[in-house]
This record gives C-alpha cells, structure tokens and sequence, in this order.
C-alpha cells in the first residue's frame, strides 16, 4: 500500500475514535490508539493535528499527573489520554451554545482560577463562600457538583478541590492566570 | 519520669501529628509549622519513651512532619514556577470583575472537548439482535423456591465413612502418637526430631510433624534444642505436663520442606 493512502486509512480511524465518545469519559488513551493504529500513533495524531488547525480544532493530550519537561516518552504517550477540543477558544457570545447559562461558566471561571492560585487544591467552604458572594446560595451548591460531574473539578474526602482531568483538557490554566492578572482592577 | 508527665509528653504528640496532618489534609499553611520547635519536643520527649506505643506515636509524629516538610518544599517550588501567583491578588481580580467580563476572559482560554454521540446501522443491528434474543423479564428474574429436603437419620459409621466425623477424638489421637513416640524413644531420653516425623512419604512426614507440634503445645513432650550441632530433640515427658500457661511458652519454627525430607530420606538410606 502506498504511504499516503496508508495515512489516509489511518488518519480516518484516528477521526472516528477520537471524535466520538466509546466509554464514559471522552477522549482515547495511548495505548488503545497504539492498538487501534500501531506503534507510529504519535505520528498519525500530528498529522491529524496539522489537518484540524485549518478548523480552528487540536489534538489535545492530557498526560497522567505532571506534564513532562521534555519531549514525551511513548510510555508516557500510551499513559496519556488524547481529545480533539477547540484551538483559539471561543467568542464569548457563543459561549451559551455549550448549553451553560452564564452564572455557571463565571462560576467555572472563578472557581478554577482560585483553585490553581492556592496549588491546585482548595478547600470548598473557601470556594463556596467565594462564589456566594456573586451567586445565590442555592445555585452555588448545584454548581459546584455540576463541575465535579463534569470532570472539571474533583473533590476528596477532606472536602478538599481539585483540578480534575477536564480542565487540565480544556483550560489552558497559565493564559488564565495571566488573562486575570492583565485585567485593570 | 512520672506517669503524669509521660501521659502530657504524649498527648503533646498528639497534637503534633494533629496539626502536620491538617496541613495535607485542610490546605493549612506548611510555614504555620514551627518544624524547629517541633524537632526539639520530639527529641526531648524521644529518651522518655520506652514501650512499643510510645515508640510507634513518636514515629508517627516524624512521619507526618515529614510530610510538612515536604509540603513546604512543594510550596517553595510552586511560587518559583510561572503559575504562581499570590491567591489573594487573584480573589481580588475575581471579586471586581462583573460575570460578562469574567466570562469574555475565560472563553479566550477555554477549549471545549468536542465529543458527539452518534448511532450507526452496525450498532443499530446489534442493538436489534440482542433485543430478539433477550428472554422476558419474568423469565430472567424467576425465583427459584428452595427444594424441599425430608430429615432423615443417619449412624455414626455413616458419618465417619463420609468422613464429617473422625474415627478417635483428636485427644484419643495425640495419646495414641505419645505412645510411639515412647516407644521410638524406649530406653534413651530423648529422639531427634526428624528421626521421629520422617516417614517413607512426605505427606506422612507432614502428618508426623503435625502431631508433634500438639504433643509439645499440650504438655505430652518437649523439645530440646543443641544451638551448636543445630540439632533439634524431642523429649517425651512421662505425665501430660499441666499448668503450662504459668510459664513463659516459647514459639519454636521448625521447617518440615520437602527438600529437607528428600536430603533426610538420602541420609538415612546411605
């Protein structure tokens, strides 16, 4: 078979699998794309990324704890978790065709931002009362386990919050904290 | 040292361990710690303490301060990278921002996942077979009545022949094996102990050793260790011995491998 009608095969097995949605979580792990297309997985998935820049979208990868310093390992590949998500976010304005009211991604916002300016875990009485300051009491408790069912943030036994995998998916966290620092008080 | 104060020194490490552990698990700052004053209780407290539960509070006292050392490396590490940035100056920037601008700020650096969901024809047939061949649900989820037994009588014979009940009484057993060990032993004092529960088979060598280990936990025999030879006797005392529980009872592991009934079965051949 010649080498580009090879990728091509590959690169739409690529397409099915990331993009629709085989187990609860969204997104393909490693290895499971390294069964699916071979051992040059990584390969196929920057072709891909190069074909889906032309729609403002990107294979995102989420590796498991810290993001390496270097360049990944395929071990570290196969550990990782792979999506397809937007590249250059999205006008706020079209925000609400995610199907969140906009109390609730400010909501998002805030708790995340105050999540990582604490280290990345935070305790939920001092989110809680956070977002009280700007929401009714009501809605903030609906809303924090909205984002805990979502996967943006995590919760331990302490009470404690995390950042869970969604956002370390979809939030590109350093811009954010710069964003609001940037922002005229 | 008094008990009273052993009980205060004590409950000061209680306190310790309270105080690191808040630190993991409520977020409190690791520099709240005064890890110096800390290090100096505990190695004031250290000489005092003399039982297993004192020692094991104390490790567990350097154990968790342990942790707020490390937490408070991490804590170093984490305002020398890009990300930090100090979290009261952030709840200020989001206590002054209205929702619409706090929204416009976060969509710039928000990438949604895009996932669909979406049903094709092959799984639309499969879904269509496993329905057509799915019994109902009262079939599935029938209950089952439990059957009927009558009682019936059984003998003794019966019941040993299926081997629920044994033939002796372990006690009518163990006298039984204390006779040949009597026997084996006749005029000497004393047999070693492989010479006793070494049989032609392993399983019977097994069994031997198993019977030994009760002669001697109930008073029928003893066992006489020669450190130097390495050797190990087995004593057969002329009464049960009784009352054992007034005396310190010493636990002796003695391995009955196969390796070692094969080397003693080739030593007594030769």
């Amino acid at each position: 078979m010649k080498r580009k009608a090879y990728y091509a095969i590959k690169i739409k097995r690529a397409t099915q699998l990331l993009f629709y949605k085989r187990h609860m979580k969204p997104g393909v792990k490693g290895w499971e794309l390294k069964n699916a297309l071979g051992s040059d997985y990584p390969k196929i998935l920057k072709v891909l990324d190069d074909h889906l820049e032309k729609l403002d979208l990107q294979v995102k990868t989420v590796f498991e704890g810290e993001d390496p310093k270097e360049k990944p390992t395929i071990e570290e590949l196969n550990k990782a978790r792979f999506f397809i998500t937007l590249r250059g976010g999205l006008p706020s304005k079209d925000a609400k065709m995610m199907g969140w009211r906009i109390d609730d991604i400010a909501g998002l916002a805030t708790a995340i931002s105050y999540i990582i300016s604490k280290k990345g875990k935070a305790p939920r009485e001092e989110v809680d009362d956070l977002l009280r300051s700007k929401l009714p009491g009501w809605r903030v408790d609906i809303n924090l386990n909205r984002y805990i069912r979502a996967g943006y943030l995590a919760e331990d036994e302490n009470n404690m919050f995390y950042l869970d995998w969604r956002t370390r998916a979809e939030v590109d966290q350093k811009a954010l904290v710069d964003l609001l620092l940037g922002t005229e008080s | 040292m008094s008990a009273q104060e052993k009980k205060h020194n004590s409950e000061r490490l209680q306190r310790i361990i309270e105080l690191c552990k808040s630190v993991e698990d409520k977020g409190v700052d690791p520099f709240a710690v005064d890890v110096d004053h800390i290090i100096a209780t505990l190695k004031k407290c250290f000489s005092d303490w003399e039982s297993p539960e004192e020692l094991a509070l104390d490790a567990e006292a350097v154990q968790y301060l342990a942790s707020v050392i490390q937490n408070q490396g991490d804590w170093v590490k984490h305002r020398s990278t890009s990300l930090y940035t100090d979290p009261f100056l952030i709840e200020e920037k989001l206590q002054r921002l209205n929702k619409e601008e706090l929204v416009r700020l976060f969509t710039k650096v928000w990438n949604p996942i895009i996932e669909l969901e979406q049903l094709s024809i092959p799984s639309m047939a499969e879904a269509m077979k496993y329905w057509n061949d799915l019994p109902p649900i009262d079939e599935r989820w029938q209950r089952l009545d439990p059957t009927q037994v009558m009682a019936g009588a059984t003998t003794r014979e019966e019941l040993i022949r299926q081997k629920i009940l044994a033939e002796k009484t372990f006690f009518e057993e163990l006298e039984a094996f204390w006779k040949t060990l009597k026997q084996k032993v006749g005029e000497n004092e004393k047999i070693l102990y492989w010479d006793f529960v070494g049989a032609d088979t392993y399983s019977e060598t097994l069994d031997n050793a198993y019977m030994t280990s009760f002669l001697v936990t109930y008073g029928y025999a003893t066992l006489k260790l020669d450190p130097l030879e390495e050797e190990i006797f087995i004593i057969p005392l002329k009464e049960p011995r009784s009352g054992l529980s007034n005396k310190q009872m010493v636990s002796v592991p003695i391995s009955v491998s196969h390796e070692e009934w094969i080397r003693w079965k080739e030593e007594n051949l030769t």
